[in-house]
């Protein structure tokens, strides 16, 4: 057996964005690799959303009325933004099974224990799975326009509306982290740690306007993140909106949903960070 | 204050709630030593080591790795380190070479150095033919040495392998050891913990044996053998009618009160192959009639039986000596 080379390895000197970006991106295009080698995995995170596309297009649609607009494409061009919402909110999924994954493997613990700046594994699993929503954007756009929905308010809105859509599903990879470093297992991670996204996003106008809800679900869905995101979407892609019952983050659809990933952000990567620190796998 | 020690460790506890996983461990290991960490499942190894690698704080004591204290110099200690754990924690999805060199970009190392390392790495490990196959398609004994390679990508002085080979079939296990024998006589310093006592004895030279959070046997192998006394005598019979009559010949040579396993019976002896004469002779004159009977060196399972009053791989413990030993550990 030859030696092996022993001494001071070099370092590297610091790069201009820091230890946190740099290391942030290592660990984002490990997380980006695996999608890539797991293509059934991302198979079926694009077959949900378009199944969803079909069955609300053409089997509930008809029972859904959207007030103000009667037109026969109403229902899938309002449909399709909240299609939209609702799947880029599933980031969270992959970022807690991921990180449960990670923890039960004993990934975690390496990184742990590498010199590593320690917010970037997080930095890393958010950003990736923010990333893929782009693909996923792009597929579940694709099978809009072939059930009929269009873009109507110009391309430049239009992109506004997708790179809202993506700091949304960033905020909730960021929720999703945090939840999915108390999870004990991977298989904990899958059932239950996914629990709370279904509330959330059927509270919500992705698929039925808010005025048709009772009042008390009305103020729930109308502060809810995922009925402004898919509401500034639909203004942005110049889609039917509905009418909005009077609330402010109604009104502010998208001031509303920056403030609030902001806010998100701010608060679920503290609580995530400081998560990590202290976690110990297995 | 800690001169050249690669690591020192005073006094360290770690509960866990109402458990007292570590209850003052005393640790030290020399520069380019190896030290074997040995005891039964919970007894606290993995704690400790997961304190020594910084991934966990001690609740009290301290202890510095290449002389950096593990919880006010977290980061200078995991560059000085290499952490091989229970499970083999390589990505499975990324190739072997990926693995490497991920890991080699997280040590903040340059990337033509990463490069180089992660050939060179692969060609040691004998994994080059493998290197661009992703890692779920390795063996179990490929993915250890995966996972030895990458605790090795920033050449740390100081390895700890936490079981490096548990769940290895024994000629993967074989392979490993030579991997680290040839690692050792590079001067790495390597702090290893396992259940296997045949582990121990070939890889450490200094063997620390701890049991429920504290160290009860420090020393060589040989030393820790010594302590029990020297040889002993087995001799299994053929009739297990006779074992009674066997146990009163053996003592008749023996330095001590035997020890009875269903057919065979054990004791410990001195005077060398004089002894095992006398035995053939006691027995003889008795008309037992023997199937084995053999002199050997103390193993460290003797070690270990006489020093817990349990086998060092029996989980559910006898309860005695467990009780007389926390009895002296509590407050």
């Amino acid at each position: 057996m030859a030696t092996l080379t022993m001494g001071t390895p070099q370092m590297m000197r610091r790069p201009l964005l820091g230890w946190t970006i740099h290391d942030g991106l290592v660990v984002a295009r490990r997380n980006l690799i695996q999608t890539v080698r797991i293509p059934e995995m991302l198979f079926f995170s694009l077959v949900q959303p378009v199944i969803f596309v079909l069955l609300f297009a053409y089997v509930f649609g008809g029972a859904i009325p959207i007030p103000g607009d009667a037109g026969a494409d109403a229902y899938r061009n309002y449909l399709m933004p909240g299609i939209f919402g609702q799947t880029v909110a599933f980031a969270a999924a992959s970022s807690t099974v991921g990180l449960a994954e990670d923890m039960h493997k004993g990934i975690i613990d390496r990184f742990r224990a590498l010199p590593m700046s320690p917010p970037a594994v997080l930095v890393g699993r958010t950003l990736a799975d923010a990333v893929r929503q782009i693909l996923v954007l792009f597929v579940l756009s694709i099978t809009g326009f072939i059930v009929g929905w269009r873009i109507s308010n110009g391309l430049l809105p239009a992109i506004g509306a997708y790179a809202l859509l993506l700091l949304f599903a960033y905020t909730v990879a960021w929720i999703g982290s945090w939840v999915g470093l108390h999870m004990p297992n991977p298989e904990t991670a899958n059932t239950a740690g996914l629990a709370w996204l279904f509330p959330l996003t059927f509270l919500s106008n992705a698929f039925v306007p808010i005025s048709s809800m009772p009042t008390w679900l009305q103020t729930f869905a109308a502060y809810n993140p995922v009925s402004t995101v898919v509401l500034a979407s639909r203004e942005l892609f110049g889609n039917p909106t509905g009418i909005q019952p009077d609330y402010w983050p109604l009104q502010h659809a998208s001031l509303y949903t920056l403030i609030s990933c902001a806010v998100l952000i701010a608060v679920f990567a503290t609580l995530a960070v400081r998560k990590y620190a202290r976690t110990t796998s297995r | 204050m800690t001169r050249d020690l690669a690591v020192h460790a005073e006094g360290l506890v770690r509960t866990f709630g109402d458990v007292r996983a570590l209850d003052g461990i005393d640790l030290t290991v020399e520069r380019g030593q190896v030290v074997g960490l040995l005891g039964p499942n919970g007894a606290g190894k993995t704690t400790t080591v997961r304190i020594l690698s910084t991934l966990l704080a001690p609740t009290a004591g301290r202890a510095t790795v290449a002389g950096f204290d593990v919880v006010k110099q977290a980061d200078e200690v995991r560059r000085s380190i290499g952490l091989t754990g229970q499970y083999a924690a390589i990505d499975e999805y990324l190739t072997g070479r990926e693995n490497l060199r991920m890991f080699g970009g997280l040590y903040h190392l340059t990337p033509k150095y990463v490069k180089e390392r992660s050939e060179e790495l692969l060609d040691w490990f004998d994994l080059s033919d493998a290197a661009d196959r992703p890692a779920k398609t390795y063996s179990g004994g490929m993915r250890r040495r995966l996972d030895l390679a990458a605790s090795l990508v920033a050449q740390p002085s100081i390895l700890f392998l936490d079981e490096p080979t548990t769940g290895l079939d024994p000629r993967s296990r074989l392979g490993l050891w030579d991997v680290i024998n040839n690692l050792v006589a590079q001067g790495t310093t390597v702090l290893l913990t396992t259940q296997y006592l045949e582990e121990a004895d070939q890889l450490a030279q200094d063997i620390v044996v701890i049991d429920h959070g504290r160290v009860i046997a420090h020393g060589t192998s040989e030393q820790l053998k010594d302590q029990i006394g020297g040889d002993r005598i087995e001799i299994t019979v053929t009739d297990p009618t006779r074992v009674d009559d066997a146990v009163r010949a053996v003592r008749s040579v023996s330095t001590g009160e035997p020890l009875v396993e269903e057919f065979r019976v054990s004791a410990p002896v001195s005077g060398g192959s004089t002894v095992l004469v006398n035995a053939i002779r006691a027995l003889d004159a008795e008309g037992i009639e023997v199937s084995d009977l053999v002199l050997r060196r103390p193993t460290l399972d003797d070690v270990f039986m006489s020093l817990t009053g349990h086998a060092a791989e029996d989980e559910t413990t006898a309860v005695t000596p467990a009780k007389g030993r926390r009895g002296r550990g509590s407050k």
